[in-house]
């Protein structure tokens, strides 16, 4: 540890409260429909392309209309990539020749993307064409980024309508997200990025003899626009297969700083759009102190976790520490805050490889992700994941006191209360089940790289991933054989996995969503009670520490026995494996 | 529901021409023209020849008068970017390392006589993240510089210059000098000293 790495923790922090209202009040200026900076310059094509999807006079929707425009978008989403992916092999702008991917890797990538997840059974420059990842995989960064805002501000809506069913139109919030959001940031974005280094470039592969008389191929294209992309919506899938990692897309330490800002900014200025939907911006702040919170306490224990060698390296007699899977120019303090970043939101990109991590170290991201996602979380679903886990603690603060709980003076009653759960305990059981299926099966265990209780992490870990699209991995597991061969020949998807992960995505974003949409739907025009004496505020610190206490118990009752059998294990064993 | 299916098909053919084809473009037009260093991937050349990329690693072990990059887990291939992926625990990892330490030692040793095992920094014997980290630490230069200046038969004050000025690497200075571009030492030692 050193006294730079900690300062760096800080100096994200305070940045990132910064921005957070600014960004969250340009983003609710958005959404009202209010003129902004950009407005003159891209009024006229936003109008142009809501009339387009929305018609001339776009009508505000339902909870299940919204939701139903959704799952349409969605699907027709997925089928595009789907197809993009299967005939790789016949489109343009694929100089290294690539075939298309396998059918069952097809299923798994699509999913991934379309579900806003950036989960990669693949390996970027050894499988997709540029015309794959720019048309297929960067758009999907876009559209299910877009999404998720969209349903993220549509639900803020349902909670805090005095009257009125209606939440807003999906298409008109989709291209103010698209053209007001990611679009202006993503060119920043990526403009800064080809400035540090990151590649930007329609070429392909260069040949070229090393200094010392070897033989290179340095993999081109272009990565940094893509990379902006993935960074700010959420979708966190690398150009290259080592995601950040690779110095083409995080070249440099103050690189490394800007992605993890990207990562992190919607997610955060979301609770300050919320606090401004809902006319109270301390309940904004409520969820933000919280989320903060929760992600000092991770870097806490994950950065001098990291700090020390790992019982490998102890046995091998070397000390000083655990550098496996880190680069240099990274370090144990970049690589570790980067990893704390992408599982605290659900973003999944990281510059280091997590399955090298010490059996602490790499118990945190795990139990990050854990949480459901909502420390940060993805855009749009980590604000509405974290609505959800608030209505718990409010019916649990209920159940206490013995008062009927309220929140923003709305009764929450049965309707609420079944649909939360829904929302928030079906995630985890889904990655529980799957798991145990996937470690149970000889299948499910074809996929494991590593000996020992590290082969029980990855599973428990792909699973966990997948399910609450985060996007991360233990990169040892596998759910793609790919030869040492040009242009994919012979390779070949790893069934199962790819089958049960791409599904277990799909639900996992979709479910939660509908139910917070179907809760949104409920609270929306739903009499609201004056605040007496006996109501229990939610935008104080005590309230801030009951939802804490809320995620910490819903997360650690369901999580800790596995987390036990995985990496917490290893944590306390010098043994090897 | 025909309606919604006419706006999502509507929408996915505008969005990914505009997001899709439009905007990746337009960026790299916009990266050809103000960075084109950099888009091309940071390309360096020696005597006129394209010897490599500044921030992609490359295998010196061949020869003694280069200092050597990291332990690669993919053979330094930065078209087929990959880590060990082996866990904490593992007993492989502890092999690999042991092995690396005792090539690391055999290497170095003859050059710098007080080298012992517990004075080999961590990063010099595992393998990097991306397979290609084109950076070691100052400790890792400090020891390679003795058998780099003996080779070469140059003073190792002269080699210890020259680390120190390729350090800082990568990090932009923001957060302090932590590493060493082998590469453009290598090619400044060359360039500095004809070999």
């Amino acid at each position: 540890m050193t006294a730079s790495g900690w300062l760096q923790v800080g100096l994200l922090l305070v940045v990132l409260t910064a921005i957070t209202p600014l960004l969250g009040g340009y983003i609710h200026r958005v959404f009202s429909g209010e003129r902004v900076l950009l407005t003159r310059l891209l009024g006229p094509v936003e109008r142009r392309l809501s009339a387009l999807l929305a018609g001339p006079e776009p009508a505000a929707q339902e909870w299940k209309g919204y939701a139903g425009s959704v799952l349409m978008f969605s699907a027709v989403c997925w089928l595009a990539l789907f197809l993009i992916l299967r005939t790789q092999s016949i489109q343009p702008l694929n100089p290294q020749g690539f075939r298309s991917a396998p059918w069952d890797l097809s299923f798994n990538t699509a999913s991934s993307f379309v579900s806003n997840t950036g989960w990669q059974f693949y390996g970027g420059e050894r499988t997709l064409s540029n015309f794959a990842q720019m048309a297929g995989i960067a758009v999907q960064g876009f559209l299910s980024g877009a999404v998720g805002i969209a349903a993220g501000v549509a639900i803020a809506r349902g909670f805090a309508n005095r009257a009125g069913k209606e939440l807003g139109n999906f298409w008109v919030d989709l291209v103010r997200a698209l053209l007001y959001v990611l679009l202006p940031l993503s060119i920043v974005g990526s403009a800064f990025l080809v400035s540090q280094g990151a590649i930007q470039t329609l070429a392909g592969d260069v040949h070229l003899s090393t200094l010392a008389g070897g033989s290179q191929t340095l993999a081109l294209g272009p990565a940094a626009s893509q990379k902006a992309v993935m960074l700010l919506g959420s979708n966190g899938g690398g150009f290259f297969a080592v995601n950040s990692a690779m110095p083409f897309e995080d070249p440099t330490g103050l690189a490394n700083f800007l992605e993890m800002l990207m990562m992190l900014a919607i997610p955060a200025a979301l609770t300050a759009t919320y606090g401004r939907i809902v006319g109270n911006r301390r309940q904004g702040w409520v969820l933000y102190a919280v989320m903060l919170v929760m992600f000092l306490g991770a870097a806490a224990v994950a950065y001098p976790a990291e700090s020390r060698p790992s019982p490998a390296m102890r046995a091998a007699g070397v000390h000083g520490v655990n550098m496996e899977g880190k680069d240099q120019r990274l370090q144990v303090s970049d690589s570790t805050l980067m990893a704390v970043a992408g599982t605290t939101t659900g973003n999944g990109s990281t510059d280091t490889a997590l399955d090298s991590f010490t059996g602490l170290g790499g118990s945190v991201p795990m139990a990050n992700i854990m949480t459901g996602e909502v420390i940060f979380g993805a855009v749009g679903s980590g604000l509405y994941g974290m609505l959800l886990m608030v209505l718990l603690a409010v019916f649990v603060a209920g159940l206490m006191v013995g008062r009927t709980p309220e929140y923003l003076g709305k009764r929450i009653e049965a309707r609420e209360i079944k649909l939360v759960t829904i929302g928030a305990i079906a995630v985890p059981l889904i990655v529980l089940f799957m798991t145990a299926w996937a470690i149970s099966a000889r299948y499910g265990m074809r996929s494991i790289f590593n000996a020992g209780p590290q082969g029980f992490s990855e599973t428990l870990y792909a699973y966990t991933s997948q399910v609450n699209n985060n996007g991360s991995a233990f990169g040892g597991y596998v759910g793609f054989l790919q030869p040492h061969a040009p242009g994919n020949t012979g390779a070949s998807g790893v069934t199962f996995a790819d089958l049960a992960g791409g599904a277990a995505m799909l639900v996992g974003r979709f479910l939660p969503m509908l139910a917070a949409l179907a809760v949104a739907g409920s609270l929306s025009g739903k009499r609201t009670i004056a605040a007496g004496e006996g109501t229990m505020r939610t935008d104080t610190g005590v309230f801030a520490v009951l939802l804490l206490a809320t995620i910490a118990i819903v997360a650690l009752l369901t999580f800790v026995p596995s987390l036990m059998l995985g990496p917490l294990v290893q944590a306390l064993t010098p043994r090897l494996f | 529901m025909l309606r919604q299916l006419r706006s999502s098909l509507l929408a996915v053919i505008v969005l990914t021409a505009l997001l899709g084809l439009v905007y990746p473009l337009a960026i790299t037009g916009l990266a050809q023209v103000l960075w084109p260093h950099q888009a091309n991937g940071s390309r360096v050349e020696q005597h006129g020849r394209l010897v490599g990329s500044t921030l992609i690693g490359q295998d010196f072990r061949s020869e003694p008068r280069y200092f050597h990059s990291r332990p690669s887990a993919s053979a330094e291939d930065p078209a087929a970017t990959a880590a060990s992926n082996l866990g904490p625990n593992s007993a492989s990892l502890s092999l690999q390392i042991r092995s690396r330490l005792k090539a690391f030692l055999g290497r170095e040793g003859p050059y710098d006589p007080g080298l012992t095992a517990a004075m080999v920094p961590a990063d010099a014997v595992t393998s990097s993240g991306s397979g290609v980290d084109p950076d070691i630490s100052m400790a890792n230069a400090a020891i390679q510089a003795h058998r780099v200046a003996a080779v070469r038969g140059l003073p190792l004050a002269a080699v210890m210059r020259l680390v120190a000025a390729h350090t800082g690497g990568l990090s932009g200075g923001l957060f302090g000098p932590v590493s060493v571009n082998v590469l453009a030492l290598n090619l400044a030692l060359n360039a500095a000293y004809t070999p």
